[in-house]
């Protein structure tokens, strides 16, 4: 008996040896953001973001008693690249999860291969919606949280024609079938709607174009540094319109960037940005300026990135320490991860794996300080689970939109 | 009166793709028609001349002396680059290629980590106009017009002046310049550094109205590539009436059907000209005329 015992101990004491060198292991995440390149100047935050994030994860002992190591590499703006980087990442890296992504195209571009590799990506992006995917989460906003409270307000502000300019590419695209849909839900009009070139610069025709319509109000979608330039040239030939945004000020922070007044009368719903003024908010500011401090602009894609980390860590605690796919899914599908983020109380929705925000309406004035005219609390990404994704039941791995839905449960 | 604002919109709309079209691409012309190089490193001089006339504007210089500024720097980075990069490749022309493409990547990823991924503008000077219902802004007229003057004082340059006569004997027959006393390396660095300055002069003038980021030079570079296939290899006989014609085609097209569509037609023109014309606007007058 005496003996057994002794076996038994040294049993014990091999097996918590093995499971304290298996605890040492570190986490591995792989991050994949444009720090270079077009967007380069909306995604390098986000590498801050979970820099900062991993740096104070660590300093409390890790996720789970592992420390969390990031591998990270610059996609250049290139959607080729994230191919290549997701194949490392996943294949030779063998990283835990993947955090990936700031253009729609390129997430495309990836997401084929998350799903062949059974990976986990998030995408910490606001995005045009309808991903219903189990390899992925999204963190970001979608047009649910962003238009339908944009949108009704700018009309009952300044009118019901609207003139859409968005990027031609899957995100200007389906982004702009939603405003087209919630305007006219709102007995509104759609006066035009003309989608740009990545890469354009010179607006002066469509600026007349816009003129010549006479909207009462202009919904921008204009991505990267380049179609940025349309916000001076429209200030300088005087077309002084209200516009709407989901992704201006909150991603390429262009009320810093540009001379007053050109951005002035924007409105933009963010789910957070560096002016927002609650306590937590000015705390997860300070912070990060003391670790970065030439930021020139912490974004809200910067915010969700920092947030995800959060997120994950809670998720493998909850599911005791295993970063296993399956095992997170089945914390998510409790329903109740939730992280009280800079911007407020967010969760995950089991059905879609998307967040729900608190969305800030962000008016740009004159001088162009910001303002929040507007607050809505808890905004949920309902679209999707309404029209019929449920990834606990099944995983589609496609991307829906309002003209293309999941096809009805059966 | 309709007819009129709308007249009056299309010879703006086309006056201002002109005005880009020239001044993106003249530098380039003139470093391809006179020498032979095809500089991919083109769009990082524009990216230069942007911000050094954004940088001295912000310092409190007054917006032209800035962008002459600008067109400086460019010409003065282009004579060094010219003499490190360049001057041991013109016996190779297709390695200048890969030489100045080489350039064009250190340049904007250097640009990104020294100064960071965006640069604060200057703003738009000069306000706006009102035709009828439309509003322009007046700076995009001052554009059209530093494009005449570009084309005016580059043609009384290579014509009327002692260094437009060397360089254009030297860039015909080397040798004979040489053995008649040309210092012909110092023409080739001037010609190049002359390129240089027109990208800078470029970037300086649209500074104002564009965002300001190392990759800002990619904007240009398409249309600047296609008004010189297009135009072929003379400045004057090609740049300026292929400039003209693109001109023409993206007014009508996006005004019609989008950017998209102006995009198109911009890059069928090419496609078309290359087919028919394959040595430009400019090589079909001189055969006309030969």
């Amino acid at each position: 008996m005496k003996t057994l015992n002794g076996a038994m101990t040294a049993l014990g004491l091999i097996l918590l040896c093995s499971s304290v060198t298996h605890a040492q292991e570190p986490i591995k995440l792989g991050v994949l953001e444009d720090q270079s390149g077009d967007f380069a100047a909306a995604t390098i935050g986000k590498v801050h973001g979970i820099q900062l994030a991993a740096e104070e994860i660590n300093a409390a002992g890790g996720i789970a008693g592992r420390p969390l190591e990031l591998v990270i590499y610059d996609t250049q703006s290139d959607n080729t690249r994230y191919q290549e980087f997701m194949r490392r990442v996943l294949q030779r890296d063998k990283v835990d999860a993947v955090f990936a992504g700031f253009s729609s195209a390129s997430r495309e571009a990836y997401r084929p291969i998350v799903n062949q590799f059974d990976g986990f990506a998030f995408y910490n992006n606001q995005y045009e919606g309808g991903v219903c995917d189990a390899n992925m989460v999204v963190t970001g906003a979608v047009p649910e949280q962003q238009f339908s409270t944009l949108l009704p307000y700018m009309m009952e502000t300044y009118g019901k024609k609207v003139y859409t300019i968005a990027a031609d590419y899957n995100f200007g695209q389906i982004s702009a079938e939603w405003v087209r849909n919630i305007v006219k839900e709102g007995g509104g009009e759609m006066v035009g709607e003309e989608f740009i070139p990545l890469g354009v610069s010179q607006f002066s025709q469509t600026i007349q174009n816009i003129q010549a319509a006479k909207p009462d109000f202009i919904v921008t979608l204009l991505v990267g540094t380049a179609q940025a330039s349309y916000y001076e040239q429209a200030a300088a030939a005087n077309v002084n319109l209200p516009m709407g945004s989901s992704v201006n000020v909150g991603q390429g922070y262009e009320h810093k960037r540009f001379k007053p007044p050109s951005l002035a009368n924007m409105y933009a719903t963010v789910n957070w940005i560096e002016e927002v003024d609650t306590p937590q908010s000015k705390a997860f500011v300070e912070k990060w300026h003391k670790k970065f401090p030439d930021e020139p602009y912490i974004n809200q894609e910067a915010e969700n990135s920092y947030l995800a980390v959060h997120l994950y860590k809670q998720m493998v605690e909850r599911a005791s320490g295993s970063t296993k796919k399956d095992d997170l899914r089945k914390v998510i599908a409790e329903g109740d991860v939730c992280y009280d983020a800079p911007e407020g109380k967010v969760c995950l929705d089991p059905k879609s794996q998307h967040m729900s925000h608190t969305i800030y309406l962000a008016k740009v004035s004159d001088d162009h300080s910001i303002s929040f005219p507007k607050v809505w609390n808890d905004i949920k990404p309902y679209w999707l689970g309404d029209a019929g994704c449920d990834l606990t039941k099944n995983d589609p791995s496609a991307q829906y939109t309002p003209s293309n839905p999941p096809p009805a449960a059966n | 009166m309709t007819v009129y604002y709308t007249l009056f919109t299309f010879l703006y709309q086309t006056g201002d793709a002109f005005a880009f079209l020239v001044l993106s691409a003249c530098g380039l012309a003139i470093i391809f028609g006179m020498m032979g190089v095809i500089n991919l490193a083109h769009g990082e001089f524009i990216m230069c001349g942007a911000y050094v006339c954004a940088a001295s504007a912000r310092a409190g210089l007054p917006l032209p002396l800035a962008v002459l500024a600008g067109a400086l720097a460019a010409g003065a980075a282009g004579m060094l680059i010219e003499r490190i990069v360049i001057r041991p490749l013109y016996d190779r022309p297709l390695d200048t290629i890969v030489a100045t493409w080489g350039v064009s990547m250190i340049v904007t990823q250097s640009t990104l980590i020294l100064l960071g991924s965006t640069m604060p503008g200057t703003g738009t000077p000069f306000g706006s106009f009102a035709v009828g219902p439309y509003s322009y802004s007046i700076y995009r007229v001052v554009l059209m017009g530093a494009a005449l003057a570009t084309l005016g004082l580059l043609w009384l340059g290579f014509t009327r002046t002692r260094f437009g006569v060397l360089a254009r004997a030297t860039i015909q027959v080397p040798h004979i310049a040489q053995a008649l006393g040309v210092n012909t390396g110092l023409v080739y660095s001037l010609t190049f550094g002359l390129g240089a300055a027109l990208a800078g002069l470029a970037g300086g003038l649209y500074a104002p109205t564009m965002t300001l980021v190392p990759t800002m030079g990619s904007a240009f570079v398409v249309e600047a590539f296609v008004t010189v296939v297009v135009g072929g290899a003379d400045i004057f006989l090609g740049t300026a009436p292929a400039a003209l014609v693109l001109g023409i085609i993206k007014a009508a097209l996006t005004s019609w059907q989008g950017q998209l569509a102006g995009q198109i037609g911009l890059l069928v023109a090419v496609i078309i000209v290359i087919r028919i014309l394959p040595r430009g606007i400019s090589g079909w007058i001189l055969r006309e005329r030969a």
